[in-house]
């Protein structure tokens, strides 16, 4: 098994990416260790911007199976829009009229359990794609890709994390904001969690519900702050009363942001945040190296 | 005819709801009869999916016609396919009977 790191934040907009990137291209510097990348901000992949040089090999279609409702069989008898946790069924027994609304089934299987007239059938709809990205040196990416307006996050990033190969060291997983499902399915199972936080009463806010949910699931972290020098120092204050291992600081410049807003994080990087950014690459290889025994 | 008009209470005296899956109540009336009946929405808090629920009960409740501030598309094309008339009043400031005495 390869060892797994999730790159999480709460709050939006922190660095999520920013250290994603940069961890993936400094460990790929690391001619012993084959490194992967996974983006799992399926809502608005956005790893591969950083990676014009790198060709997308292959294209997968994901699906869920969504109910069709055969009406020569049905009794109008209401039960799978009972059953259906997201009304995503409408059943009106007098006007005979029985119809699933796409958009909002999760594709959970309720309603087939419900049917006893079998008059319930799975059809497979597209939810996006995973595409199977190709850098040199055999390293890749494996980018989820939801499609637009479909509310299968989680679906999305479960199929996505299916779809890494094994044949890797470590997998970096580049999760999507907030502190929801899409989170939680992203972290699930992976062996570490990177915190990246920013020192403003926002960051704070998100970074301590981050926090509780990452203890309440019971995987290891530490906190990279990102942004350094602007906002506040209350975040210091949690963190050390937490007594979470900080890993790195990255400072606020402005040439690395417009670098990064160029798409060319290496161009705007210096000596200092290219400090930083290895402290980061370091944890990470040494709990690697402890995770082989 | 019966009209269902989106209601915040229960009372005649109750203000004007502009949403319709979300309005916490119905009020049914019927044209021929002069009565009314208020109808709770059970489904005000449900996570999605509380227009179609709406549009279903507006057709269990035999209205051929509801006024509400507005539709969603969703329960749009159930009221639709049931040939139940959308009516949008664009002002919540207005009480369920003055509605009434609108189409009275």
């Amino acid at each position: 098994m390869p060892y797994s790191v999730s790159i999480i934040s709460g709050k939006g907009g922190t660095g999520k990416t920013t250290v994603s990137v940069s961890l993936y291209r400094m460990l790929t510097r690391h001619r012993d260790v084959h490194v992967h990348l996974a983006d799992c901000d399926v809502e608005e992949p956005n790893d591969l911007l950083f990676f014009p040089e790198f060709k997308t090999v292959k294209g997968e279609q994901v699906n869920k199976l969504v109910p069709v409702i055969d009406k020569d069989n049905c009794t109008y008898c209401r039960k799978c829009a009972e059953y259906c946790e997201f009304n995503a069924i409408v059943v009106i027994p007098p006007a005979e009229y029985a119809s699933v609304n796409n958009d909002l089934c999760h594709a959970c299987g309720a309603c087939l359990e419900a049917c006893e007239f079998n008059a319930i059938t799975e059809h497979p709809e597209p939810i996006g794609t995973v595409n199977f990205i190709a850098g040199r040196n055999g390293v890749g990416i494996t980018e989820g890709r939801l499609k637009i307006g479909s509310t299968m996050q989680t679906m999305m990033i479960r199929e996505t994390k299916k779809r890494i190969t094994e044949d890797h060291d470590i997998i970096i997983l580049d999760a999507p904001p907030g502190t929801s499902c899409p989170v939680v399915e992203t972290v699930a199972g992976t062996d570490f969690v990177i915190i990246v936080a920013e020192p403003t009463p926002f960051g704070l806010h998100d970074m301590m519900r981050i926090v509780e949910l990452l203890e309440e699931i019971g995987i290891p972290f530490g906190v990279v702050i990102n942004k350094a020098g602007m906002g506040d120092r209350k975040i210091y204050g949690y963190i050390g009363q937490k007594k979470i291992k900080t890993i790195s600081e990255i400072p606020y410049d402005r040439n690395f942001a417009a670098a990064i807003a160029r798409g060319r994080p290496e161009e705007g990087i210096s000596i200092e945040i290219e400090e930083q950014l290895e402290k980061i690459a370091e944890d990470v290889l040494g709990r690697y190296n402890l995770s082989k025994g | 005819m019966k009209t269902i008009i989106t209601s915040a209470g229960n009372k005649l005296s109750s203000q004007f709801e502009l949403r319709f899956g979300r309005a916490e109540w119905f009020c049914l009336y019927d044209e021929e009869s002069g009565k009314t009946s208020f109808h709770e929405n059970m489904h005000i808090d449900d996570g999605h999916g509380a227009g179609p629920k709406a549009a279903e009960k507006a057709y269990e409740l035999g209205a051929a016609k509801v006024i509400s501030g507005d539709f969603g598309p969703k329960a749009k094309d159930i009221l639709t396919q049931m040939d139940i008339q959308m009516v949008i009043v664009d002002n919540d400031n207005q009480t369920v009977k003055d509605i009434i005495n609108m189409i009275k």
